[in-house]
């Protein structure tokens, strides 16, 4: 699905990422753990194409496709979708039409069907606002995802979904996280993949992924399972995977 | 004040210039224009002049109408109201019938304001009277177009609006230029006499040619409970436009809108502003603008200024440069008399955020569709208080507007 070769990437001349190497395949779900400023935003943004983003040296590919020098709104095309962890108020831009377009880009609209994803995640009283102006932590998150649910991508990106989402609503989002991920499928008939970057590690108990890497410095540092890294960093700490003989 | 005295006043100020905007010599123009016969129905109109009175709201299948004036040039060619309680009719025609008329007659707008003002006295060329009767109410809304067809042609229009007590008034004007038309001036004085528990909305679009200059001239009175809802949009380009509609909230709880969409393009100088005078308890003012530069100039004023306590108004200018030539002003007043009072104001000038743009690309929009969503979005105001068609051909305006120019 989405494999990452030898990235390394800067932004304004400071080194971000360095030679990341990541391969997440059809049906499978990575998280990316890692301190604040590791680069695992750094590393969704380069994934999504977001210009300033400086590619020094490697190559991304999505279903074997070299989209190294794509333009973001084509990467979306080709089915990547991204959940911001603190995406931008857009004035005027109501929430509603945003997941119009991002439905008329599939190819067939109607309100019913968009009525009734806004109703899964509680946000029908704010399709006529504009989009994330005022909204809370949680409800950004939860518009997020609504914006993906309308978009359907193939392959996932969440930054941080768990951050700021009350105990009332996680297992909503963990719920739809799970749904966007196909996650309630056998494995062998996944037609998704994720990566998921959690710095708290909350949502491991709603969604059941598959690998988990710890990103140190702008290199991922370990990989392993992904409820056994969380304890030992909820243990050692992120200092202890710098020990780490992993 | 007598007919004589505003003549007299109005002699006085003939080389008076305008507190702002750009001088125009007023003998560059014509005042003659040939007489235009009169209609029927609108429908008679030329296709071409319908389809121009279309891109500036006005219908001339009359449907969702309650009545419905049209001057080109200098002639009226039809004025009509087809709801009871409504009076329709040129200015000329309603000062003749109605003496006491003359009470309102610069009124709201003094005389001797500027030039402008006083050519309007000493050479008008009709304009119109829309009248609600008390009590009265209207579902569709009354339409006026003021159309020039004359090559250099001043135009002249006094226009008076009465909403009677307790009356409800939903009018849409509509002022535009034959194709051909690339000079003129356009002067329209209007005055707008708001009375106890009476509402009036009040959308005009505007549609000029590039060599256009435009000197509108207006005032409200707004008595006790009175509900003034002014829209203006201007998106096309014009020469130069130079405007401070001014509303006077003389009645308690008198309340007032403005709200003004200007987009310009290289070679438009636009100075529009909207003023209020709070001068009675619990009034309330809301002015609202957003201003788009291709490369003109706009100069987007605002002031409120209360004088009694227990007022309430706020301001908000948003500004967006969408070229690398062109310019924004916003020129934000507030003036407080007296202390318990509440007025605010907030004003912001830029370019679209790149990170707006990237956010919805990362949706699967193309930068340009990214960026027209966020433009139209930008100048999306929202408008409480008006009927769903007048949001329609404001919409409407503003969507072909911004459509147009962004094409050109």
């Amino acid at each position: 699905m989405i494999e990452v070769k030898n990235l390394t990437v800067s932004i304004e001349d400071k080194l971000v990422l360095k030679d990341v190497n990541l391969h997440i395949k059809q049906g499978e779900t990575i998280i990316l753990f890692g301190p604040n400023g590791s680069g695992k935003t750094s590393l969704l943004k380069t994934i999504i194409g977001i210009p300033g983003y400086r590619i020094e040296s490697g190559r991304i590919f999505f279903n074997n496709m070299d989209i190294t020098e794509l333009a973001m709104d084509k990467r979306a095309k080709l089915g990547i979708g991204i959940a911001f962890q603190r995406p931008p108020a857009v004035r005027g831009v109501k929430l509603r039409d945003i997941l119009r377009i991002c439905i008329e880009k599939r190819g067939y609209f109607n309100e019913e069907n968009l009525n009734e994803l806004a109703n899964k995640l509680n946000l029908l009283n704010f399709l006529e606002r504009d989009i994330n102006l005022g909204f809370s932590g949680g409800e950004i998150k939860r518009s997020e995802l609504l914006q993906l649910l309308a978009q359907d991508p193939s392959f996932i990106m969440l930054d941080e979904p768990d951050s700021g989402v009350d105990l009332v609503n996680i297992n909503l989002v963990g719920k739809v996280i799970n749904e966007l991920l196909e996650r309630e499928k056998m494995a062998s008939r996944r037609k998704k993949a994720g990566l998921i970057i959690t710095h708290a590690g909350y949502i491991l108990d709603y969604v059941n992924a598959d690998r988990g890497y710890v990103m140190m410095n702008g290199t991922i540092s370990c990989s392993g399972n992904p409820r056994d890294l969380l304890e030992d960093i909820r243990t050692e700490g992120f200092e202890g995977c710098v020990t780490c003989p992993r | 004040m007598s007919a004589v005295d505003n003549r007299e006043r109005a002699k006085k100020a003939q080389n008076k210039l305008s507190a702002i905007g750009p001088d125009i010599d007023l003998n560059t123009y014509s005042a003659q224009a040939k007489e235009h016969g009169k209609v029927q129905k609108l429908k008679e109109l030329s296709d071409e002049v319908k389809e121009k009175s279309i891109s500036v709201g006005i219908d001339a299948e009359e449907a969702c109408r309650s009545g419905s004036f049209f001057q080109m040039d200098h002639s009226v060619l039809f004025s009509s109201a087809c709801q009871s309680g409504l009076e329709v009719m040129s200015s000329t025609e309603a000062l003749e019938k109605y003496d006491w008329l003359s009470d309102y007659w610069w009124k709201a707008v003094k005389v001797d304001t500027d030039k402008y003002t006083a050519a309007a006295e000493l050479h008008q060329n009709h304009g119109y009277f829309l009248r609600a009767l008390p009590g009265a109410k209207v579902e569709f809304p009354l339409q006026a177009c003021l159309y020039m067809t004359r090559e250099g042609l001043a135009q002249k229009v006094h226009n008076i609006i009465i909403a009677e007590e307790g009356s409800e008034l939903h009018i849409i004007t509509g002022c535009t230029t034959a194709p051909a038309v690339r000079t003129g001036l356009h002067i329209g004085i209007s005055e707008f006499y708001i009375k106890k528990n009476a509402h009036v909305t009040f959308t005009m679009i505007h549609n000029w040619a590039e060599n256009v200059e435009v000197r509108p001239r207006t005032g409200a009175i707004i008595e006790e409970n009175g509900v003034f809802l002014s829209n203006y949009v201007c998106m096309k380009p014009v020469k130069t436009l130079q405007m401070y509609p001014t509303a006077y909230c003389v009645g308690e709880n008198a309340t007032v809108r403005f709200n003004t969409i200007l987009s310009a393009v290289e070679g438009s100088h636009m100075d529009v502003g909207s003023r209020v005078f709070l001068s009675a308890k619990g009034s309330r003012a809301e002015l609202a603008a957003r201003a788009i530069t291709r490369g003109g100039d706009i100069v987007t004023r605002g002031h409120l200024i209360g004088e009694v306590p227990g007022i309430k108004a706020h301001l908000e200018c948003r500004g967006l440069i969408l070229s690398e030539k062109g310019s924004i002003h916003a020129i934000p007043e507030l003036e407080g008399k007296v202390n318990n009072i509440d007025m605010s104001h907030e004003a912001a000038v830029g370019k679209i955020a790149e990170e707006e743009i990237q956010y919805l690309m990362a949706r699967g929009l193309n930068n340009e569709e990214a960026t027209s969503a966020i433009i139209r979005g930008f100048l999306d105001v929202e408008i409480k208080g008006l009927p769903e068609h007048l949001k329609r051909e404001i919409k409407k305006a503003v969507e072909t507007g911004e459509r147009e120019e962004r094409l050109m």
